[in-house]
């Protein structure tokens, strides 16, 4: 058993745990903060991203120990002053999910690349990007254009797919 | 997962006393496959040992002629690195094409290194690129290195804490891989040093990476395609699993060879 402290969505948390405890555990089962899913539990899935110091990991893939001290961010921490964030706004304008169930990690993981990716966001980088990511109803098209939208809108730059000035969308 | 105790070191000394002090003590890095091993209890180690908080262990330098790469650098960074971009960019690529995002955020050189999946691709950048495996006791040259499957010559203990890479004319890297698992099925590590090359292949050996001598001394009088369009490899050699026969493999090395040589400095994954 360990005292494991960290700030989750800028609250300062402490808990006694076993050092086996993994940090979705902790979030889900400690704090209660059942957002961020487990799917695969083998690293390939992507339902349990959050952030860690800003950067996207597997959460099944982290034990609470290499968290302690960091700043962990997860869906429930996205949402600024009871306003979506844009990509939780283009998921729910581009119907980019059906059962809900991969949307958290496909936001943190959307969200996190479009805050730190260098270049320019285009459908190839945004599906290269995202291969961590797996979405078993709807496919993949209309996550991609919420993330390129949100990635606009964001970035204030223009969007690079085509489809999505005209709105269209169809699979 | 089975009960162990998690330590998170300063210094390697301190990282040291812990493995002596735990009764079956490993250690961790990224974790990106010892934690997925723990959790089908396939090991129970009595004690982790996190080298991810040792300073020396982090960060990249360009230093007498080598590429030096703290043992616990992610391979994020390491794709990012400008110094890495300039002096061998196909090992910025190999390093951006391992996993995925998230993965690459969190697994590390050294642990790919010390842990030697055979269808991991750092240990063919590693022997393909001659580079030499620093610990905490010794240097060792990568062909004395990796040893066969998932074994190094690392003694209990041994902490791989850098890796030296000597900087190539010429470095490249084909890699086909299993679009589910996103491990190589076979990928081809291809290095040219003056008139030496030096050909590793990973994820078909039975032992894990291993050199292509032929292709090389092909390479070495000629450094074309076309030099090696006419070499087979031997299927006996070679892994057979769900992903790929050893005969399928056998010609997919020819294969991949050919295209890494065919695109010097680049990197190229097919899926």
């Amino acid at each position: 058993m360990a005292l494991i402290s960290m700030t989750v969505n800028g609250v300062q948390v402490s808990q006694e745990v076993d050092d086996s405890t993994l940090l979705i555990e902790f979030l889900r089962e400690k704090l209660k903060l059942t957002g961020t899913h487990m799917g695969c539990d083998t690293t390939q899935c992507g339902c349990c991203v959050v952030h860690i110091d800003g950067v996207s990991a597997k959460s099944c893939t982290v034990l609470v120990g290499q968290a302690a001290g960091r700043s962990v961010t997860t869906i429930e921490g996205l949402a600024k002053g009871g306003e979506l964030h844009p990509l939780q706004k283009a998921f729910r304008e581009h119907h980019a999910l059906q059962c809900g169930f991969c949307t958290p990690g496909q936001i943190m993981a959307g969200a996190e690349l479009i805050a730190t990716y260098p270049g320019e966001l285009n459908e190839h980088v945004v599906r290269e990007e995202m291969e961590g990511n797996l979405c078993r109803c709807t496919g993949y098209h209309n996550i991609v254009r919420a993330i390129l939208a949100a990635g606009a809108e964001i970035r204030g730059t223009k969007i690079t797919d085509p489809t999505l000035a005209s709105h269209s969308v169809e699979g | 997962m089975y009960p162990f105790t998690y330590h998170r070191p300063k210094t390697i000394a301190e990282a040291q006393q812990a493995f002596s002090e735990g009764m079956d003590a490993t250690f961790l890095s990224g974790g990106h496959t010892l934690l997925p091993t723990l959790k089908q209890r396939l090991a129970a180690p009595s004690d982790l040992i996190d080298v991810t908080g040792i300073p020396e262990m982090q960060g990249i330098e360009e230093a007498g002629g080598f590429l030096k790469i703290g043992a616990a650098t992610t391979h994020d960074t390491v794709f990012a690195s400008p110094i890495v971009r300039r002096l061998i960019p196909a090992l910025s690529g190999l390093a951006g094409s391992i996993g995925d995002r998230h993965v690459r955020h969190r697994g590390t050189i050294g642990g790919s290194t010390a842990n030697n999946d055979p269808s991991a691709d750092y240990p063919s950048a590693v022997l393909g690129l001659g580079a030499t495996v620093i610990t905490d006791r010794r240097e060792m040259a990568s062909d004395d290195f990796f040893v066969g499957l998932y074994e190094t010559a690392r003694e209990p203990g041994e902490i791989v804490t850098r890796i030296d890479f000597p900087v190539p004319d010429i470095a490249c890297y084909a890699k086909f891989r299993s679009p589910a698992s996103r491990y190589s099925i076979v990928a081809v590590f291809v290095s040219k040093t003056g008139s030496a090359v030096r050909v590793a292949v990973t994820g078909a050996g039975a032992s894990g990476v291993f050199r292509l001598p032929e292709f090389e001394e092909a390479l070495s009088a000629d450094f074309r395609p076309e030099a090696i369009a006419h070499l087979t490899v031997d299927p006996d050699m070679l892994l057979s699993d769900m992903s790929a026969t050893a005969e399928y493999r056998a010609d997919l090395i020819r294969v991949m060879a050919r295209r890494a040589v065919e695109k010097p400095g680049q990197i190229q994954s097919f899926k």
